[in-house]
């Protein structure tokens, strides 16, 4: 009843008229918060507009001749059939109308490319299916993905309404946060297949490509906080993976890099605590939640053909090294969650696997085991080798 | 040669010499027109699969929030959907219609290598079910798009390895057909028929076979290539062992943006041959139209890249794919004018076939201004990868090819039967599909343009109002199309039982050969050559 309701809702408001007058039938492209992507907008109306007058003059010409020039109305076709001249004329003209567009797209593709002289450098890391980000010159670094509100409501038959979420899947547990006013360099790379990072009103995207490095640049003046997604077929949950920037005033950027040194800090400690396993599989849950539930389902039975049950498998109720080197490193579809999850979240959600979705094995790891892991693992290293098999 | 050289000179009598009885017919036939039937019966029962394909993507989209399917099927949908349009559809339904009329318009009595050409269909239907069978594989049918980028496509489950192999003997049996093709058009065409004598869709369609030819071999070493990355360790695409993702994406684009000209050089031919008929006047500007042709098939190998503007190439690389791209719209620009200077002045009727050309030359024209918007790298920064680029290329391909091959049916149909079709469904079939093909994809335009990628299977609810009416269009369009798979039926099987005249339309046969013979078509054609060729153009 209320697709229907709503169909016919939208039908009426078209025939109305009034749907442009609706905030969301937006018809144009965004014309961004920064001057490169003002110069994009003005580009892309420039051309628009120099294609509605070519078009209004050739589909006018033919109109023109399918009213007049008809058997019904008597007219007799004319028999000319060549004119070199002509032909001439409008190869000429169209030509000249590109070198008129091609310099002003010079401009600005010159001014897109020049990183030079950038205030700080912030590494993107697209990843299977969220973003890294490190800030080069503070150390600041932490993983970004889509937010626990959006992932219950995308599942397949969730019955929640996309429309109640906020911001529904244009919004991230940990976004990006830049200073205004600054010259931002990025520097782009994945970790496991190609992914596109695009916010539309910063007016361009980039391709990450594993093991090469991209660059871009941009610089806001606005405050304000900008949404946009992986552009870039990467999977199964490509369209899962938004991407959230806040612009703040330099001050409060300040302070926002203060208080991620802390929650770091904080993080540390944590992994060096002993945990009960109770306290683990409870914290699991969540981390399972947001990372794995996604292809194993919540109930852990997996998807038949694609992605196998965890309830009764023989990695999770195996050993328990030899689950923790799969997860660690990852195999085939199964990304890598060794560098993904901090220390703590990967001993949690270990043991959850093992002790609920069904599996009592009874056993558990603590998050000091995984550092000791991490510390012999080659760290930071990009091109993991990661067997496609 | 045997099966065609006929012992008689009466090409009239069609009783003699006709094809076998039964269902053999059809798989040992060496006779043009018969492989020409079986090339379009496929196109269209692989345009109804792909068209089912994208109505599943489309449901899904009607809404946001997953309704129907999991994320992992619907990227095999819109993988499917696109490999089984390009590859089963349309290709193979313009294959079919170079076997059917390249002969008879050139005065040839069948295509120059007749064994071949029934085993390029044949391998086009092993090639097609073996792709379709990826479906049912552990794993899934293929979901990473159909350029198939790596590393993405390198997991792919069980279907990879099938996936591969029918890329290559969809390979074989196009390089095949253009072969076949070649050669009939450089050697059996009748005394008289030099090459600028030509009609259009001949030209056009020598053209393509080059192109095919030319493409074909790269992408099937592309996809070799990604077979042996997965298979025999080797690191082409992998920065691991020393190779570069990106390199895979300049090899298929190399394949890929003559390929999509493939598709479209055809249209152009029949467009140039409907044209004129209707408006009855000759063409404007053949030769012209021949150039431009050929212009476009050139410029078209030396673009590639403006399908990659964002994957991090040095400026001067962009700079120079923007400008090469931006020369495309020069012969493009040509061919519009040409067509539009044929219809003015002229003494125009529109029945069905020429109401599907004008449609094509209008939205064609449309899909050809996105191109050229797209042309300019740094506004591709924001279009690429979005909705706005989908509603770029099925407005070049829906309207324009698919309407061309509609086109094509309607106008040949009475001439292949010998029963005239239903006009009044024929112009209903028109105005269903040229409407609702616009509610389908226009405001594909504004979505791609207020930021929504393409193949995600869920959206952000700013985008949901122009998707409800994407889908509700794409509805209408699909099942329109059922119309016209029962005009083509009602007319195979007698028609509107109206006389049709060999020449089906008004002074046809100044415009090409084939409307010199009698509807229907005897099995039989040109067993001796036309002694004069029609010269409308000249």
């Amino acid at each position: 009843m209320k697709k229907t309701k709503q169909l016919f809702a939208s039908l009426f408001l078209m025939s109305l008229g009034l749907g442009t007058a609706q905030a969301e039938y937006t018809l144009n492209l965004r014309q961004g918060v920064t001057q490169i992507s003002q110069e994009v907008y003005d580009l892309h109306m420039l051309i628009l507009w120099i294609c509605v007058l070519i078009g209004i003059a050739v589909f006018g010409t033919m109109f023109y001749s399918i009213y007049h020039h008809r058997k019904s109305k008597g007219h007799v076709a004319s028999q000319f059939h060549e004119s070199t001249k002509v032909e001439i004329i409008w190869t000429i003209i169209p030509t000249l109308i590109l070198i008129g567009m091609a310099i002003p797209a010079t401009k600005t593709m010159l001014d897109l490319d020049d990183v030079q002289d950038a205030d700080m450098s912030i590494k993107v890391t697209g990843w299977q299916w969220k973003w890294e980000y490190e800030y080069l010159d503070n150390g600041i670094h932490f993983f970004s993905s889509l937010d626990e509100a959006s992932n219950r409501a995308r599942q397949l038959g969730s019955g929640i309404d996309p429309r109640s979420v906020p911001h529904y899947l244009l919004n991230v547990d940990h976004p990006l946060v830049v200073p205004v006013n600054t010259k931002i360099r990025f520097l782009f790379t994945a970790a496991d297949v190609l992914h596109s990072w695009w916010v539309p009103d910063l007016g361009w995207k980039k391709d990450t490509v594993p093991g090469f490095i991209n660059e871009a640049w941009t610089y806001v003046e606005k405050p304000g906080t900008y949404r946009g997604q992986c552009a870039e077929l990467c999977g199964k949950d490509h369209g899962f993976m938004p991407i959230v920037v806040i612009a703040m005033e330099q001050g409060d950027y300040d302070a926002w890099v203060e208080s991620q040194k802390a929650g770091a800090e904080v993080e540390k400690q944590q992994a060096d605590k002993e945990w009960t396993a109770d306290e683990l599989i409870a914290k699991g849950e969540t981390v399972y939640a947001n990372n794995c539930a996604s292809c194993h389902m919540a109930d852990g039975a997996g998807m038949e053909g694609t992605f196998p049950a965890l309830t009764g498998s023989s990695v999770v109720t195996g050993d328990i090294d030899a689950q923790i080197e799969l997860m660690y490193n990852g195999k085939g579809m199964m990304p890598a969650f060794g560098q993904m999850l901090s220390e703590t979240e990967f001993a949690a959600v270990v043991t959850y696997t093992r002790n609920a979705l069904g599996n009592s094995v009874g056993d558990s790891v603590q998050p000091a085991a995984i550092k000791s892991l991490k510390s012999s693992a080659p760290a930071d290293e990009e091109e993991d080798e990661d067997d496609e098999e | 040669m045997s099966a065609v050289v006929a012992e008689h000179d009466d090409h009239h009598d069609h009783h003699d010499h006709g094809p076998e009885k039964g269902l053999l017919r059809w798989i040992i036939t060496t006779n043009h027109k018969d492989i020409g039937t079986l090339y379009l019966v496929f196109a269209l029962a692989m345009f109804f699969l792909g068209g089912a394909m994208a109505l599943v993507i489309r449901a899904e989209l009607f809404e946001p929030g997953l309704q129907f399917v999991e994320p992992q099927f619907f990227n095999s949908m819109t993988t499917m959907h696109a490999l089984i349009m390009v590859f089963g559809a349309v290709m193979p339904a313009f294959v079919g219609l170079a076997n059917w009329m390249i002969p008879l318009m050139i005065g040839a009595p069948d295509m120059a290598l007749p064994r071949m050409n029934n085993m390029s269909f044949w391998l086009l239907v092993a090639g097609a079910l073996l792709l379709a069978s990826t479906l049912f594989m552990e794993g899934g049918a293929p979901a990473s798009g159909w350029t198939l980028y790596p590393p993405l496509v390198l997991q792919t489950g069980a279907a990879l390895p099938f996936a591969i192999f029918s890329v290559h003997l969809l390979g074989i049996s196009s390089i095949m057909g253009a072969i076949n093709i070649i050669a009939t058009i450089f050697n059996m065409r009748a005394p008289g028929m030099t090459l600028m004598k030509m009609p259009l869709f001949v030209w056009t369609w020598l053209i393509t076979a080059f192109l095919l030819i030319a493409i074909m071999p790269v992408f099937a070493g592309a996809v070799t290539m990604l077979l042996t990355d997965r298979f025999f360790d080797t690191s082409f695409f992998d920065a691991a062992g020393g190779g570069d993702p990106v390199l895979y994406q300049h090899i298929f684009w190399f394949f890929g943006h003559p390929e999509v000209y493939v598709m479209i050089l055809p249209t152009f031919g029949v467009a140039s041959t409907i044209i004129p008929v209707f408006a009855r006047k000759p063409l404007f500007g053949y030769s012209s139209m021949v150039y431009a042709t050929a212009s476009i098939a050139f410029l078209s190998f030396i673009v590639w890249a403006h399908h990659m503007f964002t994957v991090g190439m040095p400026v001067a690389g962009e700079l120079y794919f923007m400008y090469a791209t931006m020369l495309i719209a020069i012969p493009t620009g040509v061919k519009v004018f040409n067509w539009t200077a044929t219809m003015w002045k002229g003494s125009m009727t529109f029945e069905t076939p020429m109401l599907f050309s004008i449609a094509f030359v209008v939205l064609f024209t449309m899909g050809g201004f996105t191109g050229l918007m797209m042309s300019v790298a740094p506004s591709d920064f924001q279009y690429h990868d979005t909705y706005f680029i989908v509603a770029h290329f099925h407005y070049t391909l829906v309207p324009a090819s698919i309407f061309i091959l509609m086109a094509a049916a309607y106008f040949w149909l009475p001439k292949w039967t010998g029963n005239m079709y239903d006009e009044k469904l024929g112009q209903l079939h028109f105005w269903l599909s040229a409407i609702s093909v616009n509610v389908l994809f226009f405001p594909q335009h504004f979505l791609g343009l207020a930021g929504m990628p393409r193949r995600i299977p869920d959206y952000a609810v700013q985008f949901a109002d122009w998707n409800m009416v994407s889908s509700i269009g794409a509805f209408v369009f699909g099942f329109s199309q059922l119309l016209f798979l029962y005009i083509v039926i009602k007319t195979i099987r007698g028609g509107t039982g109206e006389e049709v005249t060999s020449e089906v339309w008004e002074d046809a046969s100044k415009h090409s050969l084939e409307w010199t013979l009698p509807s229907p078509l005897p099995y039989h054609t040109f067993t001796t050559p036309p002694k004069e060729i029609p010269t409308e153009h000249f």
